[in-house]
């Protein structure tokens, strides 16, 4: 084996980023400021990442449009979105730090979409109490992701001026994928992988290592996620020791492309819902009447009159029911599917033609005009397009410490940020608060590990027999002709997943699944990839499948332990939210080579971050025994301020004004 | 419901490589990458492409389809007649690593060449202010999605690696010209960077380069023509701003002194160099009265150069993609005649007599 081995290109870093999407960009940038030497790994090209095709925006409590907006309100509705299961610390530092994250991005040169007073423009999307999201049209992602990229660029040629070479302190290591952490104890040491231009191995041999890899989509096979998508950094977080919250939380999109079936899964944007567009089913019927929940009845429509009024006076008319949130509208659009009134295509009728004129259909949502025209020869101005849930997006991930992202867990020296870390977004995420996510929290990582690395006494070492055991799994797949091709067990595990751990999961269901994910397991163990080591996607699909196959076992495994619905978990056999669930983390782990799965409590928010919400909202998630704590603050705190005043008026009777005041203020502290 | 189509693939690596023939069930509704990943489930599992979004928003899925650079996975099956036989090769101008996936990184080095913004010394963060109007015009070039096929088409570096080193492309004359229009960008030398260094000036407005952008940007109209009309603008010169049109790094113009040239010599090289290509005109009035009181035979003038030729001496009109079954016109396709007088070169003999 020392033959591979000595083949090995090895580098030294200070900080390795795992991911160059928003989070990995963010977090090199930092720990590059930091003045640690970084590299940043990508499997596709640089500037490709995911990110690149988030559409709406970025939410950050700016306030230019609405000036009530500010921390506090985006703090609040992120809770709500989550359905107060959000890691309140991670949802605080979100909120307070977003707006000085996208101010920052406008010195590296982004151009976002300007208000009349030449201020970042900010736009509404569903769940945001005020217009929030900085954009530029719907092409946000790529103008965050190419800035960051730009940025890198510009560090780069810093560099090269003072060091003579662009690479010196910050080098992208694009389409190379990581399949390994190495540790050294408990320590992380370096990280392995391959180019996957030339099949050569390539090890990076560094104290620190941020994961920023994105989501795990790719498990389903109506997604709108790419072939990226496959729960690597879940992955390797894992098989390094460290934890995973919230896997059984999945957002699907309500509505993706379903027809024609090459794009099956591409997303259809909010706005159409927001501008119009109905819902209908093969029956022709405008179905989300029937499938407003009791929490929402008050706040949306139960008429099409009503309801239509609202687009043109929502402060009289209340929400049409297409604009429920987006787990609501899935779980309709799936019932109605599963009841034989759906399209010949298995989706349902978005219908803007019929409400809208032509011309302002093509000027309110030009790219949704230009997609389904380029993608489906469909013209929606004339037709109705047609739409059904698509896998959009994983809340759960690995388990950090708020401030510092530091992965929990027995690792040391390992980080996350971005889709890839869990806690953040609860049991739902907002649209748009996942590119200022990856802002904060990338920050945060890259300075993180930046001052990780300075505190360790001695660098920890690679041990050659780890990178050997490396070496030879990664060959396994092509040394083999015996098993099966990959994109076969690819297609099976989709069908496994998407059939029996989707949108509506139930007991019997899930524990199939589980039993069939055993079985995939002793099949992808053995699978064989055609072909040699030069770009040979096979190869690499085989290698991303068991990587796949751990995180589908740990959300199939934490689906079937929850028993209640919340945000992105919803149970057909407990169908309602259960605020003693609220208080329980799920926690994954991998014991040898299972999943093991834990209960966790929920870290108790503080109070004054409580005191934001009124009585009547918390009573909606709290249990009793919570909010009989939060009444007695409550009483405890108006009898304080009673005291306190009752106190100030007795000293200043007594003693004047001046210094009684003075005295009462003192006590009261 | 699936029919079946007749596939051409290239398939090889940097040794070589040839175009071998696969029959490949469509259905309705696809497009090229969906042929390509049904081959890869299937046939070739080790069939390379670049791919991620599927939905012409990263542009890693160009690809030549019957020699016209396009995105496969905007490239609908239905565009087809039903027998065509599909073509699918790599890009042509970029070397192959296997099968459909080129070396790219030409693009990344000559991005890391490219100037980055400069940020405004005195602005703090979230103190930028900017008008929508302002910045739309950058905002058009920032749609791109690096998908290259503007680099790919090209006719510069083409069939041309030898101009690979002093020509960055259009794609990086957008930014450059994004930056150059972006409004609180501190730096102002943009255009004579884009001249001097990334070589803007082989340019010759043939737009191909805008017709394969798939994010429709007007990379020559919008982008190029302003670069270079203000480039002019700043070094008006009538007798050699033809010839000076396309010349190699290095040979920019302000580098020559001609004073011991003869301006017949300057002359009779002028219409070899000449590759006329400006639209609009320019309207800079110190050029136009500069071009009325004529030439002053003893100032600075700079050397025009010949355009770039290929091995054999002679002009690149190979073009595969190129609408014609000619050479593009050597003033430019969008230049109607007769020109404008300011961009004559004549002076009257008696012209300078009267001032
Ligand atoms: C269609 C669509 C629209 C969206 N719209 C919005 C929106 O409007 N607003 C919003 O806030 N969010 C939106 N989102 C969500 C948001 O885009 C993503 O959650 C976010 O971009 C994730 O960023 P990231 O930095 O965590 O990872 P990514 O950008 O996905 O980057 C992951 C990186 O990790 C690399 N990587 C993965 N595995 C490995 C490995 N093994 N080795 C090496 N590298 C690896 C990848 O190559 C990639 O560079 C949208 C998502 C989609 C799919
Ligand atoms: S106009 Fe023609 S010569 Fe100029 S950059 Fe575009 S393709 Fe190249
Ligand atoms: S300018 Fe257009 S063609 Fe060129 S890389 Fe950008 S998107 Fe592609
Ligand atoms: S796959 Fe992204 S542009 Fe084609």
């Amino acid at each position: 084996m020392t033959t591979t081995t000595t083949r090995i290109e090895r580098h030294h870093y200070d900080v390795v980023v795992i991911g160059a999407g928003g989070a990995g960009l963010r977090a090199a940038i930092e720990a590059r400021l930091a003045g640690k030497k970084t590299a940043i790994i990508s499997k596709s090209l640089f500037g490709k990442a995911h990110t690149v095709m988030a559409e709406g925006g970025a939410a950050a409590a700016m306030g230019n449009v609405n000036s009530r907006d500010n921390w506090q309100v985006h703090f609040r509705d992120t809770m709500r979105g989550g359905k107060f299961l959000n890691n309140f610390r991670m949802a605080e530092l979100h909120a307070k730090e977003a707006p000085q994250r996208i101010w920052e991005l406008e010195t590296y040169g982004a151009l976002f979409d300007r208000t009349k007073d030449g201020k970042i423009s900010q736009r509404n999307f569903g769940g945001h109490e005020y217009p929030r999201l900085a954009h530029v049209g719907d092409r946000t992602g790529l103008e965050l992701i190419r800035t960051l990229q730009q940025k890198i660029v510009s560090m780069q040629q810093e560099d090269k001026r003072t060091h003579g070479s662009y690479d010196a302190r910050i080098r992208v290591f694009d389409e190379t994928t990581i399949t390994e952490l190495l540790l050294d104890g408990d320590r992380v040491a370096g990280a392995f992988g391959y180019y996957r231009e030339s099949g050569e191995f390539i090890l990076f041999e560094a104290p620190a290592v941020v994961l920023a890899t994105g989501g795990v989509g790719r498990s389903y096979k109506v997604t709108s996620n790419s072939w990226e998508y496959t729960g690597d950094g879940h992955a390797l977080a894992l098989r390094a020791g460290a934890t995973l919250i919230n896997m059984e939380f999945l957002q699907f999109h309500p509505t993706g492309m379903v027809w024609p079936p090459s794009v099956k899964g591409i997303l259809v944007t909010e706005s159409v819902r927001g501008d119009g567009g109905i819902l209908k089913n093969s029956e022709g019927k405008r179905f989300m009447f029937d499938y407003v929940p009791d929490v929402f009845r008050k706040q949306y429509a139960e008429t099409e009159e009503e309801a239509d009024r609202w687009y043109t006076d929502p402060d009289n008319n209340r929400r049409p029911p297409e604009l429920l949130p987006r787990d609501e509208v899935a779980r309709a659009i799936n019932s109605e599917v599963k009841a034989g009134r759906g399209t010949p295509a298995g989706g349902v009728f978005l219908d803007i033609a019929s409400r809208l004129p032509a011309e302002e259909i093509r000027r309110r949502l030009p790219s949704m005009h230009h997609q389904f025209k380029g993608l489906a020869d469909v013209d929606i101005t004339k037709e109705p397009m047609e739409v059904g849930p698509t896998c959009h997006y994983v809340m759960g991930g690995i388990e950090v410490d708020p401030d510092s992202s530091a992965a929990y867990g027995s690792v040391r020296g390992l980080f996350a940020a971005g889709e890839v870390s869990g806690g953040m977004h609860g049991s739902n995420r907002l649209g748009g608060n996942s590119l200022s996510d990856l802002l904060v929290f990338g920050k945060r990582a890259g300075g993180h590990a930046s001052t990780y690395v300075d505190q360790l006494a001695a660098r920890p070492r690679v041990a050659v027999s780890t990178v050997e055991t490396a070496v030879e799994t990664a060959l396994a797949p092509l040394q083999r002709d015996t098993g099966e091709n990959p994109y076969t067990l690819q297609q099976d595990l989709q069908a496994v997943m998407g059939d029996l751990v989707g949108i509506i999961r139930r007991e019997n269901e899930l524990e199939d699944a589980l039993g069939r994910l055993a079985e995939l397991r002793e099949r992808v163990a053995k699978v064989s990839a055609a072909g040699g080591r030069r770009y040979n996607p096979g190869w690499h699909l085989a290698l991303d499948l068991r990587n796949m196959l751990v995180v589908s076992e740990c959300t199939a495994k934490a689906a079937l332990e929850r028993r209640e619905s919340r945000g992105g978990h919803t149970r057909e056999d407990f169908p309602t939210m259960d605020p003693q669930w609220r208080r329980i983390n799920l926690v994954c782990s991998l014991e040898g080579d299972t999943v093991r799965l834990d209960r966790k409590p929920l870290p108790k928010i503080r109070t004054e971050l409580l005191n934001l919400f009124d009585r009547a909202e918390l009573a909606k998630y709290l249990t009793d025994e919570e909010l009989a704590e939060f009444d007695a603050l409550a009483a405890a705190d108006a009898a304080a301020t009673e005291a306190a005043a009752a106190a100030a008026t007795a000293a200043a009777t007594a003693a004047g004004a001046d210094t009684g005041a003075g005295a009462a203020e003192k006590e009261n502290r | 419901m699936g029919t079946k189509r007749q596939f051409r693939i290239w398939r090889g690596d940097a040794d070589g490589g040839d175009l071998q023939d696969y029959t490949v069930e469509v259905n309705e509704g696809e497009v090229v990458l969906d042929v390509i990943h049904r081959l890869q489930a299937t046939e070739a599992p080790d069939l390379a492409c670049r791919w991620n979004c599927k939905a012409g928003k990263c542009g890693s899925c160009s690809m030549e389809i019957n020699g016209m650079p396009k995105l496969g996975c905007m490239a609908r099956m239905s565009t087809f007649e039903e027998n065509e036989t599909i073509t699918v090769t790599p890009l042509r101008t970029f070397p192959v690593i296997r099968d459909l996936v080129t070396d790219v990184s030409f693009n990344y080095e000559k991005a890391r060449e490219t100037p980055a913004f400069a940020p405004p010394a005195d602005l703090a963060p979230g103190d930028y202010r900017m008008q929508q109007v302002d910045v739309e015009r950058s905002q058009e070039f920032r749609k791109c999605i690096e998908c290259f096929l503007c680099q790919t088409v090209c006719h510069v570096i083409r069939d041309h690696d030898e101009n690979k080193p002093a020509f960055s492309g259009p794609r990086y004359f957008i930014r450059a010209a994004e930056l150059d229009m972006h409004p609180l960008d501190a730096k102002s030398d943009r255009k004579e960077y884009a001249q001097s260094e990334q070589g803007l000036g082989f340019c010759n407005i043939t737009k191909c380069c805008t017709e394969v952008c798939p994010e429709h940007i007007k990379i020559t109209d919008n982008g190029i023509i302003p670069m270079k009309e203000r480039v002019v603008d700043r070094r008006y010169d009538p007798l050699v701003w033809l010839g000076s049109k396309i010349f190699r790094r290095g040979q920019v113009p302000q580098t020559f002194v001609t004073s011991e040239h003869s301006p017949g010599a300057v002359r009779s090289h002028a219409p070899s160099g000449g590759t006329h290509s400006h639209a609009g005109g320019s309207h800079d009035v110190k050029s136009e009265t500069q071009a009325q009181q004529g030439v002053n035979w003893h100032r600075e003038v700079p050397k025009p150069t010949a355009p770039a030729v290929d091995a054999s001496g002679r002009l690149p009109l190979t073009e595969l993609t190129f609408d014609r079954a000619a050479a593009p016109s050597p003033f430019g396709d969008d230049v109607t005649f007769p020109l404008p007088p300011e961009h004559l070169n004549f002076a009257h003999p008696e012209q300078d007599e009267k001032h």
